[in-house]
């Protein structure tokens, strides 16, 4: 299982990578932190002709918190997220998420961007980042764009990146310090990709009724998705058993899963169902 | 006199620990040879289908590559026949003309299977020319179950006729006309996994052109057998082939038994005269190593209205694969012959029969034929126990064999016949002493309650664990001059800590300090002869060969002696250190050492020893997501003799943990087209170390073996042969109210929420 | 493409192939084998090295990607005569061993985990853990063996202070 042949670049700059990588005619790939494209390379089940590698672009590190939210650099490592206390205060159910992530090997390596620009429909931050309405940066040979998490992920290991975009940072907005969250998976053993995943965080008005709820969920689908029916049943009711329940009824029906060798469409619905309610458990404050 | 305190049974720290802990072993890809180059296999993409043609020539010509070979360049040098994969446990003739060929000739039978050898400069290079080699296969309907090769649509060899490749009947009494109280029938299955070793296979070829020798160097398991099988497959006189031995990462059975590469890497060293290496890779290993398991049973149960169990009979459908290889019939024959396991159950009658498929070859796994034929009986038992309404532990205790029946004779087996019998034991006991030490009183309130959204659920089932197979073994001891004692023996080390195991023995015997005894093992250039490890012999047949060598040491030291004190041998006694006295007088080795005294011996074994045991499980079950939580696990085994504690607690320990894997995750999935979907460690799912916490497990020596000097018993696989009943009658206890009864593994999370979905009891979750 | 790296605190530049695995390089153009190969598919963990203070997967990285990085493998755990270190000590203790195989990476995984958290709870230790694969212990030594020896990790320790790196 050895690499198949390829040249490596080691960029300097943003516009370099998007040059070279618009110079390549879609021959080259794009490695950051390399946990999921080394191991497709191994199998040669890519060979690509050119690695463009981010790992100079200092530019695409890093963590910042404003008043418009959290911005993570592309190049930001989960374990640089784990690490930090300020995420953990102005983004806990990133943090969260980011804790179900592979392994802790896998994690300090593992980068943000790749997680998006790989799009694995089991993965954390898509779900997160679709979840949060968070907005993606991202620079091709012609600038920069900004793209809507909900319009980034087309389908599974597919997105509305350009062949000669890279990804710069991912924006969330601002998280009150008052919302209510849960985020819960269900995975064969610590560390595997999700059987089916759901995070969930809502805000609620001064006589304790929903609003503004967000519901996404991964492993179920083409890609994350939010869970629009779930999410306008939640609003202006309270968190209740009862209430959980009956969305979590909503959420099986909305989820479109299919069958795999891992789990079938039936059983992933079932789970979604649990997982929500289990999330619900978690936002009402009922920590396990 | 004084002696030295007694080495064995106490907890010796490992000698092996050292080079381990600190990156100094010598694996065998560790190993660099100037000059040497590196193979690469082409496998067959199509689990069935003629092959029409192999073309090599594009390959031949990519960078740094220095060979290609196929089935006909292999032929060539063979006057015109590839050669094959001679079994090597219980070979009759009618299982030789569907032992597979080093490569695929004229037809490929599974995906993996070996096409053509690919030798380059470099491992990727070898790879990206083995890419460039085209082949046509004509497609045939692929056999990938049982019930498919039964009904014969698709054979896979002209010869035999029929996709049946034996059918192995174990008797004994009158099963068949049994009658009693109580009958039920039942189908249970077990799918395919096997043990995959954390090294993959692999081996580096040196052929010496000059002196016409060829050296291998990664054998393991069985190092005197390979070399006779490689050296008869390669026309070599025997001592022109040696087998070397270095450190060796794990077997599980599946490790070092003979495979095509080891044959094709050889092939390749000596048609090229330069050394080649191939290490498999984990697609390779998950793909083309020996698999195991997979088997479906349908067995009927006759018992009294009090429990007592009057007969088992029915069948055994084994997924054999695509050819009989070395150790392939050993799961299919156990199942039927160890199918009672420690009960007392005068009448059986089991047809196991071996049917292929175009899938990997099976061979052995810890516990072969033993873990399957528990989960079978341990789960027929508890569904007997409920239907009776006897406590599941009281059925077991009447039907226990009891230690006045010993030694206590199995059912006979044919092709060829072979019984067994169980040589010792207090099995009450020792079940006793299991659930004491589980804390099965202090639990059995939880039993069937739902406790924080989880039910609770608790099992017990009994085991025995066949150990020292093979019938010999050799070992040479040489007393040097430094005052060291040198054992070489035949057995091998898989990682099983044998150099600790044998060391203790042979300090006690002489009456030496650990430091001062050297055991060097299996690579055939130590002995003339020797056998190996597997089926839990190296402890009783490696320590008691060790044990012989010790006292024809002492016998040739006390000639000598005599001799120097002018007295008989017989007045001569050992004390500590090797100083002979005989009265007042005192010799010391150093007054022998140049003497290069020596000896060879062998040890010869009629009977295996049946080391046995109790495991309990305590489970919580989400009956929402079908997850298991185990809470508590607890093995005991009586090994006879207990070397070490320590290691013999690590043996079941770990087997426990790969027994656990086999229940809840490790599949070898194909689909239709004979595809094997689970090809990488992220789909072949190994525990990992948060997935069982909290396994125990203790080895007690209480009935030692009648059978060898040491007493004891080879315990290696009595860890896992137990798992699959235990936690599965855990989980149905738990789920009582449900009427649960799963009779398949994998128990995966959504295999038991579906059976909770369809279960008529099923209350309200 | 040349290569300059710091393994076990001695320099060396290499010429090497970009499709050069980490792993491969330290074994077979450094032939320093003590870092094992169990699947190259970034699973088991074996190959677990300690690039930079963090450990990481020496398969899923290439070589080319650690020019300039400090690296530690097992090799450099032990100290120059070989005296086992204290978390060395207590899985030979544990037995937390059987083939070795994996070992090296096990210790590789535990040591980066107590330099970074000497704290670590027995359940974040098999957390961490769960990222190597072993076939032959049941993990349970494992864990055991890593949670003893959080002591020598103490910021005040001497072995701590001993071993800079």
């Amino acid at each position: 299982m050895k690499l198949p042949k390829f040249d490596y670049v080691e960029p300097t700059t943003a516009l370099e990578a998007v040059t070279l990588l618009s110079q390549s005619r879609g021959l080259a790939k794009v490695i950051a932190g390399g946990q999921s494209l080394i191991p497709t390379m191994a199998l040669r089940l890519a060979q690509p002709a050119l690695l463009i590698d981010l790992r100079h672009l200092e530019s695409l590190r890093g963590i910042a918190v404003d008043e418009a939210g959290l911005r993570l650099g592309a190049m930001t490592r989960w374990r640089e997220i784990q690490d930090s206390a300020e995420v953990l205060d102005t983004h806990p159910l990133l943090v969260e998420a980011v804790r179900h992530i592979a392994h802790y090997q896998i994690r300090n390596r593992g980068t943000v961007g790749g997680s998006l620009a790989h799009a694995d429909p089991a993965a954390e931050l898509p779900c997160i980042a679709v979840t949060c309405g968070a907005s993606i940066r991202v620079l091709g040979i012609l600038g920069e764009r900004e793209i809507l998490a909900d319009e980034f992920f087309l389908g599974p290991l597919a997105t509305a990146l350009g062949d000669d975009e890279i990804i710069l940072e991912v924006r969330f907005p601002r998280w009150p310090s008052s919302r209510q969250w849960g985020f819960q998976e269900f995975s064969r053993r610590q560390g595997d990709f999700a059987l089916a995943g759901v995070a969930i965080f809502y805000d609620t008005d001064n006589s304790g009724r929903l609003e503004n709820a967000h519901v996404g969920v991964f492993g179920v689908g083409q890609c994350a998705t939010r869970l629009s029916g779930v999410e306008s049943a939640l609003n202006g009711r309270t968190n209740t058993i009862s209430v959980a329940a009956e969305v979590a009824r909503l959420a099986a029906a909305e989820v479109t899963p299919s069958d795999d060798l891992h789990a079938s469409a039936r059983y992933r619905r079932a789970l979604v169902a649990v997982l929500l309610e289990r999330a619900m458990a978690l936002a009402r404050g009922e920590r396990a | 006199m004084k002696t030295r305190p007694q080495i064995v049974g106490t907890p010796l720290e490992r000698i092996e620990d050292h080079r381990l802990l600190t990156g100094k072993a010598r694996f065998v890809d560790d190993i660099h040879i100037e000059g040497m180059l590196h193979a690469a296999i082409v496998r067959s993409p199509v689990a069935h289908g003629l092959l029409k043609g192999v073309d090599t020539q594009v390959a031949r010509r990519m960078p740094g590559v220095h060979g290609v070979f196929s089935a006909e360049d292999i032929a060539r040098d063979f006057g015109g026949v590839v050669p094959r994969i001679a079994i090597r446990a219980i070979r009759i003739p009618e299982l030789e003309p569907i032992e597979q060929w080093a490569i695929a000739t004229k037809k490929v039978r599974y995906v993996g299977e070996p096409i053509a050898v690919v030798v380059a400069d470099s491992p990727a290079e070898a790879e990206d020319a083995a890419d460039q080699v085209t082949f046509e296969i004509e497609s045939l309907e692929p056999v990938t179950g049982w019930r498919q090769s039964a009904a014969g649509t698709s054979p896979l060899f002209d010869l035999p006729v029929t996709n049946r490749a034996i059918t192995y009947t174990a008797i004994k009494g009158n099963a068949r006309d049994c009658q009693g109280a109580y009958t039920r029938k039942e189908r249970f299955r077990v799918q395919r996994h096997s043990g995959f070793p954390m090294e993959t296979r692999g081996l580096l070829a040196v052929w010496e052109s000059n002196a016409q020798r060829m050296t291998v160097y990664g054998a393991a398991k069985v190092p005197f057998f390979a070399r006779r099988t490689l050296a008869a497959a390669m026309r070599l006189p025997l001592d022109a082939v040696d087998m070397i031995e270095v450190d060796v990462g794990g077997s599980f059975g599946m490790r070092g038994e003979f495979y095509p590469e080891d044959f094709l890497v050889p092939f390749a060293s000596k048609r090229l005269n330069r050394p080649v290496k191939w290490i498999e890779d984990r697609r390779e290993s998950l793909l083309g190593s020996n698999h195991s398991r997979e088997m479906e049973s349908e067995l009927e149960i006759v018992c009294e209205a009090n429990g007592r169990v009057l007969a088992l009979r029915g069948s055994v459908a084994v997924d054999a694969g695509a050819y009989v290889r070395a150790a392939g019939v050993i799961p299919g024959r156990f199942v039927a012959l160890m199918l009672s396991g420690p009960y007392d159950i005068p009448n059986i009658h089991v047809e196991s029969v071996l049917y292929l498929t175009n899938k990997a070859p099976v061979g052995t796994y810890r516990g072969p034929g033993l873990f399957e034929a528990d989960f079978f009986r341990e789960r027929l038992f508890d569904c007997a126990a409920r239907d009776l309404g006897i406590d599941p532990v009281q059925f077991r205790r009447v039907n226990l064999v009891e230690e006045s029946q010993m030694p206590y004779r199995l059912a006979t087996l044919d092709f060829p016949e072979e019984t067994d019998e169980l040589d010792s034991g207090n099995y009450r006991a020792t079940l006793d002493q299991c659930m004491r030490e589980f804390g099965w009183q202090e639990k059995i309130g939880l039993q069937g309650r739902l406790i924080d959204g989880k039910y609770n659920g608790l099992a017990v089932g009994c085991f025995i664990d066949g150990g020292a197979g093979g019938l010999k073994e050799h070992a040479r001891i040489e007393l040097e001059n430094d005052g060291q004692v040198t054992v070489y023996v035949g057995s091998a080390s898989v990682g099983q800590g044998l150099v600790t195991i044998l060391t203790q023995i042979a300090a006690d015997a002489l009456q030496l300090p650990v430091e001062r005894i050297r055991i060097l093992h299996g690579s055939t250039t130590y002995l003339k002869e020797g056998v190996g490890s597997g089926y839990s012999r190296s402890t009783v047949m490696g320590g008691s060969v060790v044990l012989l060598a010790v006292e024809e040491l002492k016998r040739r030291m006390r000639d000598a002696a005599a001799k120097k004190l002018g007295c008989s041998p017989d007045e001569i006694k050992f004390e500590r250190d090797l100083v002979m006295t005989a009265g007042e007088k005192k010799l010391g080795w150093e007054q022998l050492g140049s003497l290069g005294l020596a000896a060879e011996v062998e040890f010869v074994n009629h009977h295996h020893t049946f080391a046995y045991g109790a495991a309990a499980a305590h489970v919580a079950v989400d009956p929402r997501t079908g997850k298991v939580d185990l809470i508590d696990y607890f093995t005991l085994e009586d090994l006879g003799r207990v070397i070490n504690p320590l290691t013999a607690r690590g043996q079941a320990v770990g087997a426990a943990v790969q027994g656990l894997g086999g229940v809840f995750l490790e599949n070898l999935y194909y689909d239709a087209d004979g595809q094997l979907l689970s090809g990488t460690l992220a789909d072949y799912m190994m525990p990992t170390a948060t997935d069982f916490p909290s396994v125990r497990a203790e080895a007690i020596g209480l009935c030692p073996s009648p059978h060898n000097p040491l007493g004891a018993k080879g315990g290696g696989e009595g860890g896992v042969i137990p798992v699959g009943g235990v936690i599965v009658n855990a989980i149905a206890a738990a789920l009582v109210t449900m009427k649960i009864d799963p009779k398949e593994l994998p128990l995966t999370p959504e295999a038991l929420w579906s059976l909770i979905q369809s279960a008529d009891g099923r209350s309200s979750v | 493409m040349l290569v300059t790296l710091c393994v076990n605190g001695e320099d060396s530049t290499t010429d090497v192939l970009p499709r050069t695995t980490l792993v491969d390089f330290l074994r077979h153009s450094l032939g320093m084998t003590g870092t094992h190969v169990g699947c190259e598919h970034g699973v088991c963990g074996a190959c677990t090295v300690i690039v930079d203070g963090d450990a990481v997967r020496s398969c899923l990285m290439l070589a080319v990607q650690a020019n300039g990085a400090e690296i530690m493998t097992i090799e450099g755990l032990a100290d120059a005569s070989a005296n086992l270190s204290p978390l060395q000590e207590a899985f030979h203790r544990h037995h937390a061993l059987q083939c070795g195989f994996c070992t090296p990476g096990v210790l590789m995984t535990a040591h980066a985990l107590l330099r970074q958290e000497p704290n670590a709870s027995k359940e974040r230790i098999r957390e961490v853990i769960s990222g190597n694969l072993c076939r032959c212990t049941g993990y349970m030594p494992i864990v055991d063996a890593i949670f003893e020896a959080r002591s020598s990790y103490q910021p005040a320790s001497p072995a701590t202070r001993a071993r800079g790196r």
